[in-house]
C-alpha cells in the first residue's frame, strides 16, 4: 500500500502512485456496486460524521451512501443550523466532536483552509468534502476515474476545464490531479473568472472557447453560480451562454469522441445545452455521480486501514 | 547622576559608526568621546565592544487600551518595548472606542504615564469614530498631545472629507498618516493576488491597489500641501510615484513594517494566520525592491506595526482570522536580517528606526549627539537565538517569527538616561 496518509485534505500532497491506488480501489468498488456485492464489513463498527458547514445535497448523500454501503454508522450534522450560529468557533466545534470519538469526519466548509485547521485538532481521519475555493479532492478523484474508464487511460490526454475557474475548488483539485498524471490542461473562461497567476500552474489559458476546445479529449464544464451572473463578473446569463455555454457548435471543435463532464448541479442553458448533457454518446455526467460513491468508499476504506494500522502500532484499541 | 558608557560601537545615524564612549548626565547626552581620557562618572557601563545606538521610535504601535486590555496594556507594551530597544512608542488610535476626542486622548496619556516604562506619544483619529465622515477636533487633540492624525487601516474613501481634513490639518501644522490601499480593490482580500492566492483559494488584492491609493493621496497633497506620511509602502509599483512626489517638493514621507521587509507571501504557507497582515505580505520582488528603497532613503521609516491579537481571534479559518502581528520585541532582531543580508548598514538602519521618525514628529531623539535625550539601546548585533514566542512580554504573542533564527540581541535600554531594562 502506498497511500498512508491520515487524512484526505487535498490532491496537492498526493503522489501519482497514491492517486492510482485510490483509483484502483475505487474501480473495484464500482464493479462491486454494480453487482450489488459491496462488502458491509469494511467500515463496520466505525462512526462516520458528515459535517457540512455549507449546503450540499449531492456530495453529502454520496458520502452517506458510501459509508453505509461499507457498514459504517453514519451521522449527518447540518452545521449551518447549529453551533456556529451560537458563536462557537470552528476549533471548539472540532474539539466537541472529537470528544465523541468519531472515526471518520467528512467536512465541507465555506472558508479555504478551514478543513486543514480542523484536521489539526482531531484524532480521527478527516476527509475534505470541499473547503472554500481551495480543494475538493474526492470530486477530482471521481472525475479522474470517470475519465480513465471512458478513455482507457489517465495520461497524455488533452483536457479542457471551462467556466468559473476563479471560484472553483473543483477546478483547482482537477488541475492538480490531472497535472500530476501528465495530461495537457487547457483552462477556458472569461478573464474575470480566471484566477490570478494561473499561467504559472503549467496550464494553457484561453478566453475563446472554440479555440480552447480544439482537439481536446475531455471537456469538463463547471457550474456558474447564480450570484456571479448579474453584472459583477459577466454581463449576463445569456451573453455567458452565447460565449461560454457548451453547445453542439462549440463541441464540434473537440475530438469526435470527446466526453463531456459536469460536477453538477447543472444550469441547463447557462453553461451547458440540455441536449448535450443528455447525449448518452458524449455525456458521462451520470457516470460521474456513480463513480462518486465508489471513490468515496475507496477513500474511506484506505483511511480506515491507515487508522487501524496506526492504532495497532501505538497499542490503542480501535 | 552621570553614567558613562565605555568601549562601545557608537551607531549614530548622522555621523556613522565610531568607537568610543558616551557620557550621560541629567537625562541627556553630555559628551560623545571618541578619543582621549575618559571623564569620571557615578556609574560606568562597559558595553563590551557591542553597539550603542539611539533608542527606537516605533511609529504606529497598537496598545489595546482602551477596550481590549486583555490583548495589550500600556504596562505590557511598555515592557515589550523596553525589551526590544524601543524607547518611544507612537500609539495608534484604532482602539475601542477610537481615540477621537481630547477626553479619550487624555485617558491614554494618563494610563501611559502611570504604566509604561518607555515614552508614549499618542496619535489621534483623523475622523470621528474612524468612519471617514467628519473630521475630529484636530486642534484640541493636538493641544492634548496628539503627534499625528490617522484612521489607521481604514482609508478615508470620501475624497472631499479627506481633502478638507488635510487642509485643516495643514493649517495647524499637524501630520496626517494614511493607509494606502484602494478599498474598492482590496475589499474582502486577505492575501496578495497571484499564484499563491490562487493555489490556496484565498481572495487576493492586486499590488496595484497600493499605488492607486498613493496616487490619489499625492494628488490631494498637491492640492492641500499637507504634511503626510504613508504608513506602509510595500510594493515596487508604488515607489516611482513616491519618488516623484518627494522630488516635486511635497511634504511626504513613507514607512514600512519589518514584516514586509523580511517575509513574503509564501510564508503564509498552509494558512498560517500569524502571517495575515494588513496590507498582506507581498511577492519576493516587492520585498527586495522595498528593502532597497529603505536603504536609499526613499522609504523613510521602519516600524513594527505592532498589532496584538489574542489566540481566539487568530485560531480561525484564514479569511476570518484577525490581521496583524506583534513586533515591539522583534523589530530590532528582525531588522538585523537586513544588515546581515547586506541591504543596509547599521547607521542606515537607525536612521530608519530612530532618527527619521523623530524628525518627522519634531522630536529631539534619534541621535547620539551632545544635548540629545539619552534614549539608548545597547545590543549585540551578532548574538544568535531562536525566538520562542512564549518568552515575549506582550500579552498577545502573535508573532510570525516563532521558531525563527534571529541574530541581534538587546542588552539594555535607557530612557532619558534611566535604565528600563528588565532583569529576569
Amino acid at each position: 500500500m502506498t497511500f498512508r496518509a491520515r487524512h484526505l485534505l487535498g490532491i496537492e500532497p498526493l503522489h501519482p502512485t497514491e492517486i492510482t491506488e485510490l483509483l484502483d480501489t475505487a474501480q473495484r468498488y464500482a464493479e462491486l456496486n454494480r453487482q450489488g456485492r459491496a462488502p458491509r464489513d469494511v467500515l463496520a463498527g466505525l462512526t462516520q460524521i458528515n459535517m457540512f458547514f455549507e449546503n450540499s445535497t449531492r456530495t453529502q448523500a454520496s458520502f452517506e451512501i458510501a459509508g453505509k454501503r461499507l457498514g459504517a454508522d453514519v451521522m449527518n450534522m447540518a452545521m449551518q443550523a447549529s453551533s456556529l450560529k451560537k458563536g462557537e468557533t470552528l476549533i471548539d466545534t472540532a474539539l466537541t466532536l472529537n470528544a465523541m470519538r468519531p472515526d471518520l469526519l467528512v467536512v465541507r466548509h465555506p472558508n479555504s483552509g478551514a478543513v486543514d485547521l480542523l484536521a489539526q485538532k482531531v484524532n480521527c481521519a478527516v476527509l475534505n468534502a470541499g473547503d472554500g475555493r481551495h480543494e475538493h479532492p474526492t470530486q477530482a478523484l471521481l472525475d479522474a476515474l470517470t475519465i480513465r474508464r471512458a478513455k482507457g487511460r489517465l495520461h497524455r490526454l488533452s483536457i479542457a476545464i471551462c467556466g468559473d475557474i476563479a471560484h472553483s475548488r473543483v477546478a483547482r483539485s482537477n488541475i492538480m490531479l490531472l497535472g500530476k498524471m501528465e495530461n495537457r490542461i487547457r483552462l477556458i473562461a472569461p478573464p474575470t473568472l480566471m484566477p490570478s497567476g494561473v499561467a504559472e500552474f503549467g496550464v494553457e489559458v484561453f478566453d475563446d472557447m472554440e479555440e480552447g476546445l480544439r482537439d481536446v479529449d475531455v471537456v469538463m464544464m463547471l457550474r456558474l453560480q447564480k450570484e456571479r451572473m448579474d453584472g459583477g463578473f459577466i454581463p449576463s446569463e445569456r451573453e455567458y451562454f452565447h460565449r461560454y455555454g457548451l453547445d453542439a457548435a462549440k463541441l464540434a471543435h473537440a475530438k469526435p469522441d470527446a466526453i463531456v463532464m459536469h460536477p453538477g448541479p447543472m444550469n441547463r442553458g447557462v453553461e451547458i445545452d440540455g441536449t448535450i448533457a443528455d447525449d448518452i454518446n458524449r455525456s458521462v455526467i451520470q457516470e460521474q455521480v456513480e463513480m462518486g460513491v465508489a471513490v468515496r468508499m475507496a477513500a474511506m476504506d484506505l483511511l480506515a486501514r491507515n487508522m487501524r494500522a496506526a492504532r495497532d502500532q501505538t497499542g490503542v484499541m480501535a | 547622576m552621570s553614567t558613562l558608557f565605555t568601549n562601545a560601537r557608537l551607531i549614530d545615524p548622522e555621523r556613522g559608526e565610531t568607537r568610543g564612549a558616551l557620557l550621560v548626565e541629567a537625562g541627556r547626552i553630555k559628551a560623545v568621546i571618541e578619543s582621549g581620557d575618559l571623564p569620571q562618572a557615578a556609574e560606568v557601563i562597559d558595553c563590551r565592544g557591542h553597539c550603542l545606538a539611539p533608542g527606537i521610535v516605533d511609529l504606529g504601535v497598537k496598545v489595546s487600551e482602551p477596550g481590549e486590555r486583555h490583548k495589550e496594556s500600556f504596562a505590557s507594551a511598555g515592557r515589550a518595548a523596553a525589551a526590544g530597544g524601543v524607547t518611544t512608542i507612537v500609539t495608534r488610535p484604532d482602539t475601542l472606542p477610537a481615540i477621537d476626542t481630547p477626553e479619550t486622548l487624555e485617558f491614554v496619556v494618563r494610563r501611559a504615564r502611570e504604566d509604561s516604562p518607555v515614552r508614549v506619544l499618542p496619535m489621534a483619529a483623523l475622523t470621528k469614530g474612524r468612519e471617514g465622515r467628519e473630521m475630529t477636533e484636530i486642534g484640541f487633540l493636538k493641544d492634548a498631545g496628539a503627534v499625528a492624525f490617522t484612521d489607521c487601516d481604514r482609508v478615508v474613501t470620501d475624497t472631499k472629507v479627506f481633502s478638507r481634513a488635510l487642509t485643516y490639518a495643514r493649517s495647524l501644522g499637524a501630520l496626517v498618516m494614511a493607509h494606502v490601499q484602494e478599498p474598492g480593490l482590496s475589499n474582502g482580500a486577505v492575501v496578495t493576488s497571484g499564484k499563491f492566492a490562487s493555489l490556496r483559494g484565498l481572495p487576493g488584492v492586486s499590488p496595484m491597489a497600493e499605488r492607486m491609493a498613493l496616487d490619489r493621496d499625492i494628488a490631494l497633497l498637491e492640492m492641500t500641501r499637507a504634511r503626510y506620511h504613508a504608513d506602509q509602502i510595500t510594493t515596487a509599483r508604488a515607489l516611482p510615484a513616491l519618488e516623484r512626489a518627494k522630488n516635486n517638493g511635497l511634504d511626504i514621507t513613507a514607512g514600512v513594517s519589518v514584516h514586509h521587509l523580511t517575509l513574503n507571501e509564501f510564508d503564509v504557507a498552509d494558512y498560517r494566520s500569524f502571517f495575515k497582515l494588513k496590507p498582506p505580505l507581498r511577492a519576493e520582488e516587492d520585498r527586495v525592491a522595498v528593502g532597497e528603497a529603505l536603504a536609499s532613503g526613499l522609504i523613510d521609516i521602519l516600524c513594527s506595526m505592532h498589532t496584538p491579537q489574542d489566540e481566539e481571534s487568530k485560531r480561525l479559518p484564514f479569511e476570518e482570522a484577525a490581521s496583524g502581528a506583534v513586533g515591539l520585541e522583534t523589530l530590532l532582531p528582525a531588522s538585523m536580517r537586513l544588515v546581515h543580508g547586506g541591504v543596509i548598514d547599521l547607521p542606515g538602519l537607525f536612521r530608519a528606526l530612530s532618527l527619521n521618525p523623530s524628525k518627522r514628529l519634531g522630536l529631539e531623539t534619534g541621535r547620539l549627539a551632545k544635548g540629545a535625550p539619552a534614549d539608548l539601546v545597547w545590543f549585540d548585533p551578532d548574538a544568535p537565538f531562536v525566538l520562542d514566542r512564549a518568552t515575549l512580554r506582550s500579552k498577545s504573542r502573535n508573532t510570525p517569527f516563532d521558531g525563527a533564527r534571529l541574530e541581534g540581541r538587546v542588552l539594555g535600554t535607557w530612557v532619558a538616561g534611566r535604565s528600563v531594562t528588565e532583569t529576569r
